[in-house]
């Protein structure tokens, strides 16, 4: 792709948060670390010098942890956050030299923007909400409620139009977000975190949600995410960013094959992922669960677990505390000896399960994962409950994999044969 | 000691002011004046003149569509208790100086409430200004009030409207402030302007709050209406001086329980109304 076909263009783009941030420059150019220059000049860099082009109908992921400054970099795109200095070209003009009026109107007519918490306004309804940036632009109420109308069609909302937010589900209201977001009909759509907040079932159905706008009008999209999958699924091309800097830019294949350095190696491939990650990086979520309370007796249980085709099921109690593991043989056990009620799910929880912490590496989550015969249950420090690491999550992670110790290897065998 | 050989004339010096502001700028005072007592005289006038039982049914009516039955009957047998007790007119007199002072506190008030949530500095100006307003003694209001506008229902409007527009103005300021700064940043990324962000972001979600505020400054006017007759205002704090002063229990009583009666019914129809506004 030929330079001036690119959309969006950012060059030699600096944040840096703190009173008189040129003090940072001449340690940046001697190359010194970040905590480092915390630590002399009191001012933190959010973002060091990022380069990068997004092309007409790609979608760009700018993909890292938290604390990595993709979100300080995605708000720099709109001049959300003042740049410390640098250029952002949109059509060959430079954000951060325009006017204050030349960057509104470019706000209302050529970016857009979907947020992580959805923020979409309580007092309005969904039409309204999806109409809102070309309320602001000054259209007229029924061209901007037919045009309203027209995107929340397109994202499956039509009959909630007249419904608040806060009736909605969390997909739902991101629907509303990505229709407020397409509404304008932007060339450029940035997307802050934007399935992060949604379970992780609804998270895939979004993500699909998005490739198939793509397909049928495509539009060019900054994405950030923290989440690998997320990024490797929906990303034509992934810039990878670690403490402010983005470290690697190419496809997800190319990075798979050719990571830049250790921490994008770490993503893909490991050096070995399990001292690197923990059991944060990959608890997911997706286990039936259930809460204790009067009405949950083991039959109630069975029922689930048979309707979602489960084998295991999670038991918190109403604070969301984890206390056990029932499966379908425990249940049926129970129920053939007549126990009803709470204190019989008590009685089929499995014996001798362990949690892990979410801070605990892959490296000890591993004999757990070899000895309970269901996914790990994953606790925050309250005993919160946050999900579970499946076997098959494990080894998926594990493959990337390639410089474990032997020993490690013997346990991963077993672990797959058995 | 030194207390002994040091002597502050403020008592001097407060005497000198206020002097020096009557002679110089009483007509400053005399046209802050002339809209109030527009205002009072109008409603009050409307008010005698509507015959009693359309107000009640008015308040009982608002109390029934805000705030369902309980409350419209409830502002009904209030409202009919005050005429029974026979202090009908002195019950108008005192609602007209809370609705006069309430209309004031909101034209002044809210605007203010709003420049102070867009201005740090100007909120921490008016910030010390409020507790003053809040926190000084209702009677030391009173002699200023008379030494500038002289004395009356009029000037008790007055003092009504120093003493209970604070809440008006400090949750005005809260409830644009704790709007989420999610929904600003929102505002901000469609292209709206700080004005457009005030009008059709912060407004709309503070409403609730500034409601809140609102139905603060009925029930400090109503506190304050009660005061203001020690300074020639009329209505039901007159009837409640006028007993205590010669010593009729009865009449002090029913006045004082006829100020009860209205601020519970003003309380719970505007919390109603208030509450209408978040659905």
């Amino acid at each position: 792709m030929a330079e001036e076909e690119a959309r969006l263009k950012v060059h030699n783009l600096y944040k840096i948060f703190g009173p008189e941030p040129e003090r940072a420059f001449q340690y940046i150019e001697q190359g010194v670390r970040k905590d480092e220059i915390f630590e002399k000049t009191g001012l933190t860099i959010g973002v060091q010098n990022a380069n990068f082009k997004v092309y007409p109908n790609e979608i760009f992921v700018v993909m890292g942890l938290s604390g990595s400054g993709k979100s300080t970099l995605v708000r720099m795109l709109n001049r959300l956050i003042e740049p410390t200095s640098g250029e952002v070209y949109v059509e060959d003009k430079d954000l951060c030299q325009m006017s204050y009026e030349d960057l509104v109107q470019l706000r209302r007519t050529k970016m857009s923007m979907v947020f992580q918490s959805f923020a979409l306004m309580p007092h309005l309804t969904v039409e309204q909400n999806a109409a809102f940036g070309l309320e602001i632009a000054g259209h007229p109420e029924d061209k901007r409620l037919e045009r309203a109308h027209k995107v929340l069609e397109l994202v499956g909302l039509k009959a909630n139009a007249k419904s608040y937010p806060q009736e909605l589900s969390g997909g739902m209201q991101q629907r509303v977000g990505l229709a407020r977001g397409l509404a304008g009909d932007p060339d450029i759509m940035l997307m802050d975190e934007a399935f992060s907040a949604l379970d992780p079932l609804i998270r895939t159905e979004m993500q699909d949600e998005l490739l198939k706008l793509q397909e049928e009008a495509p539009r060019t999209i900054v994405f950030i995410s923290h989440d690998l999958d997320e990024a490797m699924r929906i990303g034509d091309r992934i810039a990878m960013m670690e403490g402010g800097r983005i470290v690697q830019i190419g496809t997800p294949e190319e990075i798979l094959k050719y990571p830049a350095d250790d921490y994008v190696a770490a993503f893909f491939r490991g050096v070995d992922p399990t001292h690197v990650f923990s059991a944060a990086d990959i608890v997911r979520d997706n286990q039936i669960t259930l809460v204790q309370h009067k009405g949950e007796g083991p039959r109630v249980a069975l029922e689930r677990l048979q309707s979602y085709d489960r084998d295991f099921a999670y038991v918190l109690d109403t604070k969301h505390r984890f206390q056990g593991v029932v499966s379908i043989e425990s249940l049926r056990q129970i129920i053939e000896q007549n126990g009803d009620g709470p204190e019989a799910l008590k009685q089929a929880f499995l014996p001798e399960v362990e949690t892990v912490s979410m801070d605990t590496h892959l490296q000890e989550v591993l004999p757990v994962i070899t000895k309970l015969g269901c996914p790990v249950p994953v606790v925050d420090e309250d005993g919160k409950y946050k999900g579970a690491i499946s076997k098959n999550r494990f080894l998926k992670t594990l493959r990337r994999d390639e410089s474990q110790s032997l020993e490690q290897k013997q346990q991963v065998e077993e672990l797959e044969n058995s | 000691m030194l207390i002994e050989y040091v002597e502050l004339p403020v008592d001097k010096w407060i005497e000198a002011a206020v002097n020096w502001l009557i002679a110089n700028y009483r007509f400053v005072f005399q046209t802050i004046k002339v809209p109030i007592e527009i205002t009072l005289n109008n409603i009050e006038a409307f008010l005698q003149w509507l015959p009693p039982f359309v107000v009640i049914l008015v308040f009982a009516g608002l109390g029934f569509w805000a705030a369902g039955r309980r409350t419209g009957i409830f502002a009904l047998l209030g409202l009919l208790a005050i005429g029974v007790m026979g202090v009908w007119e002195e019950a108008m007199i005192t609602l007209s100086m809370v609705l006069s002072s309430v209309i004031f506190c909101t034209i002044v008030g809210i605007p203010v409430g709003i420049i102070g949530s867009q201005s740090d500095r100007f909120y921490t100006t008016i910030r010390p200004i409020l507790d003053a307003m809040q926190s000084t003694p209702a009677f030391v209001y009173l002699v200023p009030v008379v030494m500038l506008f002289s004395i009356g229902t009029v000037a008790g409007v007055i003092a009504t409207i120093v003493f209970s527009i604070p809440p008006v103005i400090r949750l005005t300021n809260l409830g644009i402030r704790q709007v989420h700064p999610e929904l600003i940043e929102a505002g901000k990324a469609f292209g709206a302007t700080r004005w457009q962000i005030l009008r059709k972001i912060q407004i709309p979600n503070a409403l609730t709050t500034i409601m809140a505020g609102l139905n603060q400054n009925i029930m400090l006017a109503l506190a304050m209406v009660v005061i203001a007759s020690l300074i020639g205002a009329g209505g039901l704090g007159l009837l409640v001086f006028e007993g205590v002063n010669s010593l009729k229990i009865g009449l002090a009583g029913v006045g004082g329980a006829s100020i009860v009666l209205i601020a519970m019914v003003l309380d719970r129809v505007t919390q109603a109304l208030g509450q209408i506004k978040k659905e």
